[in-house]
């Protein structure tokens, strides 16, 4: 499995790079968060981006995807990472489209797929229910008939909730676990924005007897806890890129800082104390770099290692996306903490990715399970 | 699949089948320390097998894959001397031979020596002749390396040698030793340091063992009184012996950073270890919690360095810089200092145990590897010296 890039995926990485830092640095999250966006994101950069093909790098051809592969997607999301782009790549196009092709019928796979993969579709994947990750809990329930289901139940921190124009809708069925495609404005579907610290979309829902045709269910009358499973799997590797292109820039800011700072006559980079901090988080991004690609190629390579894979990816980013923000608000001193410096909005996005899709007790947990203890 | 994948395989397969023939039952499986044949003139096969098991690998080129033919290799790339070690590893067979000459002496010499030096020298270490010790630091040169002291006076067509080294891996049972000598106090510390081979039968030199907290005596202090040694045993130039030197630790810190996959005792993995000495609930997992979480981080710790090291093959293989080399000896040897506390913690007391019969082998050997742990992070270039090299060489951040 490869651990290097080959060219093609180096261009696109390159492609990306200057395409986002030219259209959607930081700054431009700043002006979202400043003019309280609506939307929460740029239309027009998102069909940009769905223009180049981001919104389906991944997905098989016959979907209208470009079937290139998570190490490729990886590259794309490193750099939205760097610039932490506000877009619905990751939870309509990596989330909710694997959702889809996991979960779905034939039918429902060619209804919808190829409409995320050119951006005209967002969807997002509404999941969770409590203020932590857990996957296992569903109270959400859907009572089905020949016809309809009707689903109540409450959802939280669901990213790009606020947005989406179809919700994929985790409830407890009588086939086991049930997801429902739900159209924005279906009767009985309630929506709150909420405004969260890292300024870009997640929505509280509220689903109030929601009454949908049965054909509204992924995958017919299967459950598809196995299936939901393995979409949380490749979007915890995507997130996982996406939070090693965070810590990677902030860190860059961070040792470039280091290199201009005077204090006491000297750089303050000549000083062992800071040196040796900076070199131990150097030698922590190495393993993360390492664990990222072998999940990313995992997806690609060998689907039986994706589990264990993308728990121990979460977790490590997890931890290095703190120690990596905390250390660069702590090495810029004062500054770090003044909302001019953008450092505060890595810090910020950081803490927000850190909760989505498991904590590192979660993936700690899940990783010792995977493991037989 | 690729024409290289495809010869890769037709290599692998030749290799598979070679050491199904070749490697006697009895040398496949872990090699306590008696187990392990060093060579030299003192050196003796621990048994029979393990003698056939060497001239085999010797005759076959082997010993030293990626050497040239005629110093005893094989002329194999990176790829097929990695292909050989894996092959190896899946039926556990042993190294048929250890030592620093193999390992450092012998790429240094490869890229630094003349060619009547490598003539002399790189087939008597293939052959087992000559067993080498290391002579690098000295009681008042340790992380700083550079400020060593035992001084070679340059004379007509000899070098006059007085002073000594420390931490000389068995040097009492060693035929030669490579040695950075100072000879010259002029400029940069760096700059007046030699490369030299020393015969330690030579007049003159004398070793002592000393005792460390594991209760091993591996290393000894070796001492240098007016050794008198022919000028043709200096490697590379005059007061250039420290490129020599970094190209060396160079190997030896990637030796380190590996050392864990191939120890010298037969070691319990934590994961093992807590399925002996801690309990489980009905749905398997472990009730202690704290050491339950414990062990998980260090799985993910060892699975991402695993991952690393792959990654940097890969880099190397396909022409790639990265940092990543760089970190590994740090990372490697933290993280065996990491293994030792777990699993010191996993045992409980039954893990403290120092000699006797109530204790297992195990469980001594445990206990005595976990204060050998403490020497990785400071042999080497100890930790804090590889975080200044991060710093200085990938960071590039200012110097003092």
């Amino acid at each position: 499995m490869p651990l290097v890039l080959n060219e093609e995926q180096r261009l696109l990485r390159d492609t990306s790079r200057e395409f986002l830092q030219r259209s959607a640095p930081v700054a431009a999250l700043r002006a979202l968060r400043d003019e309280r966006n609506s939307l929460g994101y740029q239309a027009d950069l998102w069909a940009e981006m769905a223009e180049m093909g981001w919104a389906c790098v991944t997905l098989p051809e016959a979907y209208g995807g470009l079937d290139f592969g998570f190490l490729g997607l990886g590259c794309v999301l490193e750099e939205t990472g760097r610039t932490l782009t506000a877009s619905p790549l990751f939870a309509s196009a990596v989330l909710g489209s694997n959702t889809i092709l996991f979960a779905g019928t034939e039918s429902q796979k060619e209804h919808y797929l190829p409409r995320i993969a050119t951006g005209e579709l967002t969807v997002a994947l509404a999941l969770d229910e409590s203020h932590h990750h857990a996957p296992a809990d569903t109270g959400c329930t859907a009572q089905c008939n020949d016809e309809h289901a009707v689903i109540s139940g409450r959802k939280v921190f669901v990213a790009d909730g606020h947005s989406a124009e179809l919700l994929l809708v985790v409830a407890e069925d009588q086939y086991g676990l049930g997801i429902y495609a739900i159209p924005e404005n279906t009767p009985g579907l309630l929506r709150e924005r909420t405004v969260m610290v890292d300024s870009r979309n997640a929505a509280n829902l509220t689903l109030n007897a929601v009454t949908v045709p049965l054909s509204q269910r992924l995958g017919g009358t299967e459950d598809c806890a196995a299936a939901l499973e393995q979409a949380l799997d490749r979007g915890r590797l995507a997130l996982s890129a996406e939070m090693l292109g965070l810590v990677e820039e902030v860190f860059e800011r961070t040792v470039a800082y280091l290199k201009e700072r005077e204090q006491f006559g000297a750089l303050i980079g000549s000083f062992q104390a800071l040196q040796h901090r900076a070199a131990q988080l150097q030698a922590e991004i190495e393993l993360c770099r390492s664990v990222v690609m072998q999940g990313l190629s995992a997806i690609d390579d060998a689907p039986e290692q994706v589990p264990l894979t993308a728990s121990l990816a979460k977790a490590r980013l997890n931890d290095l996306a703190e120690w990596a923000t905390n250390e660069a608000v702590q090495m810029h001193g004062g500054i770090g903490v003044t909302d001019e410096l953008e450092i505060g909005f890595f810090l910020k996005r950081a803490r927000v990715s850190m909760q989505m899709l498991g904590d590192t007790a979660f993936h700690r947990d899940r990783y010792a399970t995977l493991s037989g203890y | 699949m690729t024409h290289s994948s495809a010869t890769a395989d037709a290599f692998r397969q030749e290799v598979r089948d070679w050491l199904e023939e070749n490697c006697p039952q009895s040398q496949r499986q872990p090699a306590v320390a008696a187990d392990q044949f060093w060579g030299g003139r003192s050196g003796s096969f621990p048994s029979e097998d393990a003698r056939l098991w060497y001239e085999r690998m010797r005759d076959k080129g082997w010993v030293a894959p990626e050497w040239p033919r005629e110093y005893g290799g094989a002329a194999l790339d990176a790829q097929q001397a990695r292909i050989i070690k894996q092959e190896m590893k899946r039926i556990n067979a042993r190294t048929p031979l250890y030592g620093l000459g193999l390992w450092m002496l012998g790429p240094a010499l490869l890229e630094y020596g003349n060619t009547s030096q490598k003539e002399q020298h790189l087939p008597a270490i293939v052959k087992a002749e000559t067993r080498w010790a290391q002579g690098y630091s000295e009681p008042g040169a340790g992380s700083d390396l550079a400020s060593l002291q035992c001084r070679a006076e340059e004379h007509d067509d000899h070098f006059l040698v007085n002073g000594s080294k420390i931490w000389t891996t068995a040097a009492d049972r060693c035929d030669w030793i490579f040695c950075l000598v100072r000879t010259s106090t002029e400029g940069k510390k760096q700059e007046g340091i030699s490369f030299l081979l020393i015969d330690m039968h030579s007049p003159g030199v004398s070793t002592t063992p000393i005792e460390l907290i594991s209760g091993e005596s591996e290393f000894c202090q070796t001492f240098f009184d007016n050794v008198k040694v022919p000028r043709e045993n200096l490697v590379g130039e005059l007061n250039k012996g420290w490129s020599v030197a970094k190209a060396l630790l160079v190997h030896e810190r990637k030796l380190m950073a590996e050392i864990g996959s191939d120890s010298p005792r037969k070691v319990v993995s934590p994961r093992e270890a807590a399925e002996q000495y801690l309990q489980k609930d009905d749905t398997g997992k472990l009730t202690n919690t704290e050491l339950r979480s414990q062990l998980a981080d260090y799985d993910m710790q060892m699975h991402a360095i695993g991952l690393t090291h792959m990654r940097c093959f890969e880099e190397r293989q396909a022409g790639v810089r990265s940092p990543a080399p760089l970190v590994m000896k740090y990372l490697g040897t933290e993280a065996e200092k990491t293994k030792s506390e777990l699993l010191l913690k996993i045992m409980g007391s039954r893990g403290l145990g120092w000699e006797g019969d109530s204790f297992t082998d195990e469980e001594l050997d445990t206990l005595r590897l976990w204060a050998m742990s403490k020497a990785m992070t400071i042999a080497g270039g100890s930790s804090e010296i590889q975080l200044n090299v991060i710093a200085k060489s990938v960071l590039e951040l200012p110097q003092e």
